[in-house]
């Protein structure tokens, strides 16, 4: 039987120079496996990071340590590792209505504007990319719902997705603890949106009704996801290396509808694609470019 | 720099509630009740009132229907600040008049929040 008390965060301080070479060769390669099977690339200088986020999979797995999870990753057949590997490493930080000025600009200048536009085939669609555990997803719903008189007849659709399943089942389940109610949600929301079940408020079901919840990961090819009006994809490219930043705003710049807008967090720009975005006159929110820029080109 | 009123019998919570709002540029007071709050806002009305609900002498909602009563009593925003999380008491305070309402425990994060729906952070 393995001993999975021989290793632990703590214990990872040098205990040989073999030892060292070995988890430092494991960090290297679980790197390289993070990046390619979720874009987020880790800094060089975040062993400890991984080391603590890891440790309650490798005990739950029975796996011995870091080096020897690196080569389960690369076998066949263990995917509930693998993706709660992955779960360990997501920061599913998130909040209702965070950061404000967006679903500020939503509400009082995008919805008008698309309402408009769509005004023949009235139909809106809507992609959280990377959802978290749904706080976003319902923000915007509650957003379509304040303006339910005028949506009257439309169809609405909200879509949110993310790469964690754990946090996928929470959000479908739409409960919420008192501290993660009182982030960014008035009270008047709280009253009009949610219920109380037991210690924790739960979303009321016309609201999540509003919302499909699905796991996707972005790296993948998202075609068979349809076309949107509006994209929000907040605070995940920023772990991103740009290479798969680049080819993610790319994918999303195709399924926007000509005059769509991409939603990205406060600190993340479209640099890597420029080309298929212009920005608006709030720093988080793009359009997509309808002719693409030309590159630079030295002659 | 605006000027908040602490409400609360209890002096742990007055203390770490100063505390948190002094770091978000309020100045603050304080009173153990609604009574010596509701004698606080006649000598000079707060901008912001946070406001326990049970306490002795007068407790939250008799002092903020008695406040909203005084001459410039509808002016200070109040953010009820209780233990009392069961939706009747929400929609109760809401109905009053209160302007927000924090379930106790509270971190700065929900105190942050809640100060910036009231439109002050």
């Amino acid at each position: 039987m393995r001993n999975t008390a021989v290793w632990s965060p703590r214990e990872a301080a040098p205990v040989s120079n073999a030892g060292d070479a070995r988890m430092c060769f494991a960090f290297a390669r679980f790197r390289r496996q993070l990046a390619a099977l979720t874009g987020i690339a880790i800094g060089a200088d975040k062993q400890h990071l991984v080391d603590r986020r890891l440790y309650p999979v490798l005990r739950a797995h029975n796996v011995a340590d870091l080096f020897e999870l690196t080569q389960l990753i690369d076998r066949p057949g263990n995917k509930a590792l693998i993706e709660e590997a992955i779960d360990a490493m997501m920061t599913n930080e998130t909040s209702f209505f965070r950061d404000r000025a967006p679903f500020e600009a939503f509400r009082a200048r995008i919805l008008p504007e698309l309402m408009t536009a769509r005004a023949r085939e009235r139909r809106l669609r809507i992609w959280c990319a990377a959802v978290s555990t749904g706080q976003e997803a319902y923000s915007i719903a509650m957003a379509l719902d304040e303006a339910a008189r005028e949506l009257r007849g439309w169809s609405l659709e909200i879509l949110g997705t993310d790469i964690s399943g754990a946090a996928i089942e929470t959000a479908r389940k739409g409960v919420y603890s008192h501290f993660e109610v009182q982030r960014g949600l008035s009270t008047t929301h709280l009253l009009r949106y949610f219920h109380r079940e037991e210690e924790n408020w739960r979303v009321n079901e016309h609201l999540r009704a509003c919302v499909a919840f699905g796991q996707f990961n972005l790296l993948s090819n998202p075609a068979d996801l349809g076309a949107f009006d509006v994209i929000l994809c907040r605070n995940a490219l920023v772990n991103f290396g740009p290479e798969a930043k680049r080819s993610v705003l790319e994918r999303l710049a195709g399924l926007l509808a000509e005059d769509g807008y991409l939603f990205l967090g406060d600190a993340e720009t479209v640099d890597e694609a420029a080309s298929c975005f212009a920005p608006t006159s709030n720093q988080s929110v793009w359009r997509r470019r309808t002719r693409p820029r030309p590159k630079l080109a030295l002659v | 720099m605006k000027q908040v009123l602490v409400v609360d019998d209890s002096a742990v919570i007055r203390k770490v509630a100063r505390r948190i709002l002094e770091g978000l540029h309020f100045r603050t007071s304080e009173a153990s009740d609604g009574k010596l709050a509701l004698a606080e806002c006649e000598k000079m009305m707060p901008d912001v009132i946070l406001l326990d609900w049970n306490m002795p002498e007068m407790d939250g909602l008799e002092f903020l229907c008695a406040l909203r009563k005084l001459p410039g009593g509808n002016d200070p925003k109040v953010v009820f600040c209780t233990t009392e999380n069961e939706v009747g008491h929400i929609a109760r305070a809401m109905h009053a008049g209160a302007d927000e309402y924090i379930m106790k425990p509270f971190d700065q994060n929900i105190m942050r929040s809640k100060f910036q729906e009231i439109g002050l952070v």
